[in-house]
């Protein structure tokens, strides 16, 4: 909802993708008699990997795909430049439909708008750092002196300064992963496609490259999809997130929609175990100022605590921590809502009804 | 066909004569009829094989030695080098006339392996990417490769006549089949996803083809080539059947005179030529950096030179 406004640099419209032989009478049979993926497999012999997928991502946003393996992530990110054509739907860039294009347009857009990241590093074995980090620009048929320069700032870029001549079998896990990502931004592409990027790596070593993504995240604003199958990456880096089963997007939303408003068991069971913390903001756990008012009648608001409508629950804690009054919650000037001490555990918690209980 | 014999259930085939021999003995007819056809081509490939015979035997034998020395450790190290050494020494003292022998089945050698570049590479790139061209392909290279020399030998002297073209197109029928099918194995071993990164990048298929999937496939190519070679050098006898020059035919004419002596010392030299060119080959598959450096023009000889200079400028 905090995107609508924003130009969309991706828009998917209702991408599907059957595997298989029959994979056009399959898609007829879905629009007329819409089967299950079970119904599919056994009347077609076709899996389905992408089931109706539509969503839009705007200009520097970062959108987060989180699903189990098997779920359709990667088939879906796929989509978007075109290394897999849909059984059905279109996926348009800037407002140019990627699925009309021409496979001159196509490797045009591939090497100079969008860079991709996968899991497997899928490095070239035989080329240096430099070679593997240009590779976009070499096909593009873009002179030596250029590509150094280039080169030397994606790698610099990464903290990979001083590599640049050797193999990637010379190099760890992380470090592969850098060049993988400097690869990705050499061409300064307007979007980057990540495919559980870091999923490969050592917690430790993860979480350095989460940094390092988000720091050139924040400098370069590329418009980035990211997947990931772990929800706590997705809340750490996306704007916005959307839950994947079974080849559907379940629910699409911020972190903070997803966490404390599921769309269903399923997405509820995901977001049970992640602390709402740094998540979850006053305005949703407050009640109105009035409605408190009504119920308590007394009370001098002067003395209490004051606090805006996107404080997270964590600053909450520590205002309430000195005082035994509520917090007042106050948005240009007006009192807008009452955080009291129990409806601040029970957002902690994760209790949908915490704003509603009476005090 | 067999009218006087009676059919037997029980032993149909010795009854029943489809006259296979008869019918395919054609084929002969078939190819003196088109001789004359032929001849330009042959005529061609003749003077290539001749200019690059005249060439090897118009260097110095110990000009030679250290070529193919310099060469092998350029290729497969310091160590091979000593070894080819050592292996052509023995190889022009073992007869008088030895290294002027295989010199000229180098000739053929070279010639057949060559061709069989030209023609194996593409079908094996082909047969990488095709699975139905594979398919189609395989029981072709199974025939070659089991079917008795001595079949084709005739019908291909009855087209091209005896002599060194003929001798180069028996022994590329056998020698063949290996580069195609290591070829195609090669280009299916490289990693898809390697693959889909450079597509995803904006590479043209001729770009991963030549960028990618061939870079990736050298050893498993390279190693198609080494038996290729190996192979060829095996067919010097029966070429020689079909008056082709070299080593082959020392050993062939001691066999009709029971020469034992003179047919060891025509295999030894079949079998040094054979170490030879399979050390350098394999010294080749191997890649410079699995022996410790980065590119090949910083090791070897042309290394050394690379340092001398870079050292005095
Ligand atoms: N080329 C293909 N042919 C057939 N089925 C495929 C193919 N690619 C993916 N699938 C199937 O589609 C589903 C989604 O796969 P994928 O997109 O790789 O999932 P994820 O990336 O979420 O782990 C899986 O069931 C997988 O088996
Ligand atoms: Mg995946």
């Amino acid at each position: 909802m905090t995107e609508t406004s924003r130009e969309a640099v991706i828009r998917c419209d209702g991408i599907w993708k059957i595997f298989g032989e029959k994979s056009r009478q399959a898609m007829d049979a879905v629009l007329k008699q819409g089967l299950s993926k079970e119904e599919i497999r056994d009347r077609f012999d076709c899996v389905v990997g992408v089931r109706d997928a539509s969503f839009s991502v705007g200009r520097g946003e970062i959108f987060c795909i989180m699903g189990l393996s098997g779920s359709g992530k990667s088939t879906l990110i796929r989509h978007i430049n075109r290394l897999i054509e849909p059984t059905a739907g279109s996926v348009f860039i800037e407002g140019q439909n990627v699925n009309a294009m021409s496979a001159k347009e196509l490797r045009a857009l591939r090497a100079q708008k969008i860079g991709m990241v996968f899991q497997n590093m899928a490095l070239m074995p035989h080329r240096t750092v430099r070679d593997n980090v240009v590779f976009s620009l070499e096909v593009r048929g873009i002179d030596e002196a250029e590509r150094v320069r280039v080169a030397k700032r994606a790698i610099d870029a990464v903290d990979l300064t001083g590599w640049d001549q050797k193999y990637p079998d010379e190099l760890s896990g992380g470090m592969q992963q850098r060049v993988g990502l400097a690869r990705a931004i050499a061409a300064d592409p307007t979007i980057l496609l990540m495919d559980e990027p870091f999923s490969a790596l050592d917690p430790l070593i993860r979480r350095q490259l989460q940094t390092t993504f988000m720091e050139l995240s924040a400098e370069l604003h590329k418009t980035t999809v990211f997947i990931t199958h772990d929800l706590d990456e997705a809340i750490r880096i996306g704007d916005r997130i959307a839950i994947m089963k079974d080849g559907v997007l379940v629910q699409i939303g911020t972190p903070e929609e997803i966490v404390t408003e599921p769309a269903d068991d399923y997405v509820a069971d995901f977001v049970a175990g992640i602390s709402k913390l740094d998540l979850v903001t006053a305005a949703r756990v407050m009640q109105p100022f009035a409605q408190y008012r009504q119920m308590n009648g007394d009370g001098d608001p002067a003395h209490w605590p004051v606090a805006r409508p996107e404080d997270k629950l964590n600053a909450l804690v520590d205002l309430a921590i000195g005082t035994d009054h509520p917090i007042l919650v106050k948005a240009d000037g007006a009192n807008v809502g009452v955080v009291t001490k129990k409806a601040l555990l029970r957002g902690i918690q994760g209790r949908e009804d915490a704003a509603m209980e009476v005090a | 066909m067999a009218e006087d014999k009676t059919f037997n259930w029980l032993d149909p085939f010795s009854s029943v004569d489809l006259d296979v021999d008869g019918r395919t003995d054609g084929i002969k007819q078939w190819a003196i009829a088109n001789r004359e056809a032929i001849q330009p081509i042959k005529g061609f490939f003749d003077g290539l094989i001749i200019r690059i015979e005249a060439a090897l035997q118009a260097v110095p034998p110990v000009i030679m030695l250290v070529l193919l020395v310099l060469i092998a450790w350029q290729a497969a190290g310091r160590r091979v080098a000593i070894l080819v050494a050592a292996c052509l020494v023995a190889l022009g003292f073992l007869d008088p006339a030895a290294w002027s022998l295989a010199m000229t089945t180098l000739a053929i050698v070279i010639s057949s392996v060559i061709l069989c570049v030209i023609i194996g590479l593409p079908l094996g790139i082909l047969a990488g990417k095709s699975d139905r061209f594979e398919a189609a392909i395989r029981p072709v290279l199974d025939t070659m490769q089991t079917i008795p020399a001595f079949v084709y030998l005739v019908p291909v002297v009855m087209l091209i006549g005896i002599g060194n073209v003929s001798g180069v197109i028996v022994t590329i029928i056998f020698a063949l089949p290996p580069l195609v099918r290591l070829t195609s194995l090669g280009i299916r071993g490289v990693n898809p996803s390697v693959v889909e990164a450079a597509r995803a990048f904006g590479a043209t298929p001729n770009q991963i083809m030549f960028k990618v999937e061939l870079p990736l496939a050298t050893p498993t190519i390279l190693a198609g080539l080494n038996q290729t070679i190996m192979l060829s050098l095996s067919m010097v006898v029966i070429a020689s059947m079909i008056s082709v020059k070299g080593l082959g035919n020392e050993v062939l004419r001691a066999m009709g005179r029971l020469d034992a002596g003179k047919a060891i010392v025509g295999g030894l030299g079949i079998v040094i030529l054979a170490i030879v060119l399979d050390r350098i080959t394999q010294g080749l598959g191997r890649s410079g950096r699995a022996r410790g450096h980065r590119h090949w023009w910083q090791a070897g000889p042309v290394g050394l030179v690379v340092g001398l200079v870079k050292g005095r400028g």
